[in-house]
């Protein structure tokens, strides 16, 4: 079943870009066309259905945005590593057991009270997948892609955070293979918390700095 | 290229809408595509940045209408062609043409973890000195290849600050086209909201972009 969407500003004439995005324009068409590859692909050897399949497993279920969480918490909990992880993410990633394929060049970017940063990429869909996982759709949607950098503010109002405008945003449009990982502010109300209560709190939007992290509800 | 890929600050593409409890896949053949992109990749025969070629060579009222993962099947069969793993024919018919005797996949199961954890770096080391220093202004060069480039179209001409040596790294421009690796120097450019859009200079935001050697000028 098609999950619900939410509409951050009602926009029908333009949904249907936004919509192609997901995939969902010729579903049954693409379904035997992408069956069809696949089947010619074994058939020639050139691909092994096994490796198909880890694949797929890997990247639904083994790395996701959790990844990323995990590293969030450890900064917040731990100065040392934060440290490391504004000198030299890759390696301080790296301590925690992810790297790899998309992510092999890292930077982290600190949210401060001052300063803002999000994440965005013009001319694809670069993204930091060993610890966000495979990007949601609307971050490869044009949308996205063409306002981030000449309209931030707009658009992380969309999202619903306002900013106040001595906010400084700083927009990484990731053009190389460095792939950037914001690093959230940790909110109040989290002093006693333990890593793994504060990595649950880490949302994926607000590592790509669309969104904080938002307070815990109160008790 | 200039393509339509090249989507930053363009204007009338929409707001940006975002689903609530996204899937990671929304249709099976989408998990299908990452894989097979993957796992054919994986024979070596092209660059990653081919591949992004590949999909910004798709006319640019197609690439607007496509959904994300129709654009990497349309750029792997235009790559499996151009390369011949694939013939023509086969393509065209997806069957296997009879005298083509079968191969022993380069990516089997077991090996996915290992070689999605190494990644496929693109630092190098050269011997050339960079051509720029932290703190220096620069500008994006004028250049309009009709070829592959990560020299956004809104960067050109446009002053900026180095920021951040990130060392040399495989240059795109070459490598997409099977030119070779070529590394140079990559540094991260801070440029201005006011210097890219005009407009107020109160509104405190930035665009950061990296970028190679060959694509900045001294100011």
């Amino acid at each position: 079943m098609r999950p619900e969407r939410a509409m951050a500003t009602p926009d029908p004439e333009n949904r249907h870009l936004d919509q192609h995005d997901h995939g969902q324009a010729l579903p049954s068409d693409m379904t035997l066309r992408v069956k069809a590859l696949e089947s010619l692909l074994v058939e020639k050897g050139l691909v092994d259905p096994a490796a198909l399949d880890a694949i797929v497993e890997t990247y639904e279920h083994k790395i996701g945005p959790r990844n990323g969480a995990r590293v969030v918490a450890r900064a917040w909990i731990d100065p040392a590593y934060k440290s490391r992880l504004l000198d030299n993410a890759t390696a301080a990633i790296a301590e925690l057991g992810y790297g790899g394929r998309q992510g092999e060049h890292m930077i982290a970017v600190e949210n401060t009270s001052r300063v803002h940063n999000m994440v965005v990429c013009t001319l694809c869909s670069c993204y930091p997948w060993p610890v966000l996982g495979l990007p949601p759709a609307w971050y490869k949607s044009a949308p996205y892609r063409s306002r981030a950098v000449i309209d931030p503010r707009g658009v992380l109002a969309e999202f619903g955070l306002v900013l106040p405008l001595d906010v400084e945003i700083r927009v990484w449009d990731s053009t190389a293979e460095i792939r950037y990982l914001v690093l959230p502010e940790r909110p109040n109300g989290t002093e006693a918390f333990s890593e793994g209560q504060l990595a649950d709190l880490v949302s994926r939007d607000s590592m790509i700095g669309v969104a904080r992290v938002a307070a815990p509800e109160p008790p | 290229m200039n393509g339509v890929h090249d989507i930053g600050g363009m204007h009338g593409l929409g707001a940006v809408t975002r689903e609530v409890n996204e899937p990671v896949f929304h249709e099976q053949w989408e998990a299908r595509a990452l894989a097979l992109t993957l796992a054919a990749g994986a024979w070596g025969r092209w660059t990653i940045d081919a591949s992004r070629h590949a999909r910004e060579l798709i006319p640019g009222t197609e690439y607007l209408r496509m959904g994300y993962y129709e654009k990497w099947i349309a750029g792997l069969e235009t790559l499996l062609v151009q390369t011949g793993l694939v013939t023509r024919s086969e393509m065209e018919s997806l069957c296997v043409d009879v005298e083509t005797p079968k191969l022993t996949p380069p990516l089997t199961g077991d090996r996915v973890d290992s070689v999605l954890a190494l990644g496929r770096a693109t630092e190098r080391t050269i011997s050339a000195m960079p051509r720029f220093s932290r703190g220096e202004m620069v500008r994006g060069r004028n250049l309009n290849p009709a070829g592959h480039t990560r020299l956004p179209r809104y960067a050109r001409g446009r002053r900026g600050v180095i920021t951040r040596h990130h060392g040399a790294h495989v240059f795109p421009d070459t490598n997409a086209h099977a030119l070779g690796e070529c590394p140079q120097h990559l540094y991260q450019v801070r440029f201005e909201a006011c210097d890219l859009w005009g407009g107020p200079t109160a509104d405190r935001s930035a665009v950061y972009l990296d970028l190679w050697d060959d694509y900045l000028e001294p100011v």
